[in-house]
């Protein structure tokens, strides 16, 4: 086997960037909107979820965040099948129809991505939050603004949390095959292109959509560093 | 540097991510409001057929005359094809393997079977040809490749992941009068390991452990070119078209007693979209341009000729009573059958 391949990849991405291709801002598109939606909805249960887990006292604390931590190992096509199977037309959610779009899709992810979320959010909370609820409170802070105090402090770890979240649920295919399977113009994501690609043996246009998922991944992830950087 | 919820924030950074949230926001406004009002027809299809282009191809003509209707395709193997359309999730499937077909009208699922094109397995290995089976039939060559591995000489790849292809795979090594579950154990002279391989995964990834283990195996033609093309491998065909490597496509539609989606008559227009003459001349020279070679035989030509090789080894191998589809199992067919 010669390098040709990823020679081919680098010099087929550069012109499919160049050429601001159709299908290949499309694809890319609907990828950042599905990984977007899916850490949008994780974010919103996932982050007051951590500020309860990392601050609050109540039975069964330690096990839901274990619960939670251990749950980051659930492989992906596990978890699409499941849904596959619960938004199925015969399956208890079929009337939702959710099969087959975006939204079915950013909801999976999003399932993917509330335990890494939440274990990040929950580490990067407890590492900061103790001594500062206290102080807020002495300082009679309400629980709401004591929350904000602490997110706030812990505003780097919580960022570098949904980052994670969002690279993982860019970056996915088992979900995405399952629950949207690869439809042209409708569900087809970075990834589900590149496996069909790379299925087809066409390797060099497997290696260029490649290159633009990093690409995207490398560009999101300086903007988020440089918007972290300002804040601290 | 100004003050948000105690946030202080550049206002570069706020240019930036007031950018950002606007790019995003669009992306997702131009997502939402493009026009979703065609009704879409879920096609769920074996992954040998999708990947040679030939369905979008297809997708393109009948919507242009059917502009109402969205035509999805799913690219599955067999097996999941079928079991995606009795979960309800699919219209159609495009499928080439007769006994799951069989079973799944018999199930009260499929209705309306109409066999559209087929072609032929070919049989390749390496150049040097070390099994010596270059221009034998496919069972003979496949008793050769297996004394050859044996001896130690050769290897064999089997898909092994139920599809279509490793369905023929296996109907192959039975009419050789061997055990398969038996020659799988079987070891290669000098070796530990097997001179019968099992990969577990698709087509081309089953091509590129064959090249790269200088081994033997079943592939679809389309699958073959693409890959030789793309100088992927460097297999060559050593076992050519003939009656046990044939390979028969058929539509088969969800029965709508069955099947809550609703689509029975748009799903009926696009088989009859399938098997008209237009239709049929398209699939004879599809491939040309891109593979160097034709993929596909169009199926109701044949019918002209009754007498055909072809028509007696369809009908022995994709018939079932001596009909693509026997009328307890064809539902409000039309002229389908005429």
């Amino acid at each position: 086997m010669s390098w040709t391949p990823i020679l081919e990849g680098v010099s087929e991405a550069a012109r499919l960037i160049l050429s601001a291709d159709k299908t290949v801002i499309e694809i890319t598109l609907r990828s950042l909107q599905t990984a977007g939606y899916a850490t949008l909805m994780a974010s919103l249960i996932g982050v007051p979820l951590s500020i309860g887990i990392a601050t609050g006292e109540f039975p069964g604390r330690r096990a839901l965040k274990f619960l939670f931590n251990a749950m980051v190992g659930v492989p992906t096509v596990t978890l699409g099948l499941f849904l596959f199977t619960l938004f199925s037309r015969s399956g208890p959610l079929g009337s939702m129809e959710l099969l087959y779009t975006v939204q079915g899709m950013a909801l999976g992810q999003a399932d993917l991505i509330l335990p890494i979320l939440v274990s990040f959010t929950v580490s990067a909370i407890e590492s900061k939050g103790h001594e500062l609820k206290d102080l807020a409170r002495t300082l009679g802070a309400s629980e709401v603004e004591t929350s904000l105090a602490v997110v706030r402090e812990a505003y780097s770890g919580v960022s570098l949390a949904l980052v994670s979240s969002f690279n993982r649920a860019f970056a996915e295919l088992g979900i995405v095959t399952m629950l949207g399977a690869n439809i042209r113009g409708v569900t087809r994501v970075l990834t589900t292109a590149i496996a069909l690609e790379t299925a087809k043996g066409e390797l060099g246009l497997s290696f260029a959509l490649s290159f633009i998922l990093l690409a995207v991944v490398l560009a999101l992830n300086y903007v988020i560093d440089v918007l972290r950087g300002a804040t601290q | 540097m100004f003050n948000l919820a105690g946030f202080k924030i550049n206002r570069n950074v706020a240019v930036v991510a007031a950018v950002l949230i606007m790019v995003t926001a669009g992306g997702l406004y131009w997502n939402l409001t493009r026009p979703q009002e065609k009704e879409s027809l879920i096609v769920s299809t074996t992954t040998s057929l999708y990947e040679t282009g030939v369905l979008d191809s297809l997708k393109t003509r009948f919507e242009a005359n059917n502009p109402e209707y969205n035509v999805s395709f799913i690219s599955q193997g067999t097996g999941l094809a079928i079991e995606t359309a009795k979960r309800g999730d699919a219209d159609l499937i495009l499928v080439h393997a007769p006994a799951s077909e069989l079973a799944f009208m018999e199930s009260g699922f499929g209705v309306n079977r109409k066999i559209f094109a087929y072609n032929f397995f070919i049989v390749v290995g390496p150049e040097s040809d070390p099994a010596g089976v270059r221009g034998l039939g496919p069972v003979e060559a496949m008793l050769k490749i297996r004394e050859a591995g044996l001896a130690g000489n050769a290897l064999w790849v089997s898909r092994g992941d139920n599809s279509g292809t490793h369905s023929k795979e296996k109907a192959l090594w039975k009419m050789t009068g061997l055990n398969l579950d038996e020659i799988k154990l079987e070891t290669a002279e000098g070796s530990e390991g097997t001179w019968y391989v099992e990969a577990g995964a698709g087509m081309t990834a089953t091509l590129q452990l064959a090249h790269q283990k200088d081994a033997y195996t079943l592939t679809d033609v389309a699958t073959y070119l693409k890959n030789y093309k793309n100088g992927n491998i460097q297999l060559v065909k050593v076992v050519d078209s003939g009656e046990e490597t044939l390979n028969v496509y058929s539509a088969i539609v969800c029965n709508p007693e069955n099947s809550p989606r609703g689509m029975f008559d748009a799903t009926m227009k696009f088989v009859q979209f399938l098997v008209s003459d237009e239709t049929q001349r398209m699939l004879e020279t599809y491939g040309e341009e891109e593979f160097g070679a034709t993929l596909f035989k169009p199926w109701v030509p044949e019918l002209e000729n009754p007498d055909s090789d072809i028509v007696k080894w369809v009908g022995e191998q994709a018939y079932f009573d001596g009909s693509e589809c026997p009328t307890q199992y064809r539902h409000q067919a039309g002229n389908l059958y005429r």
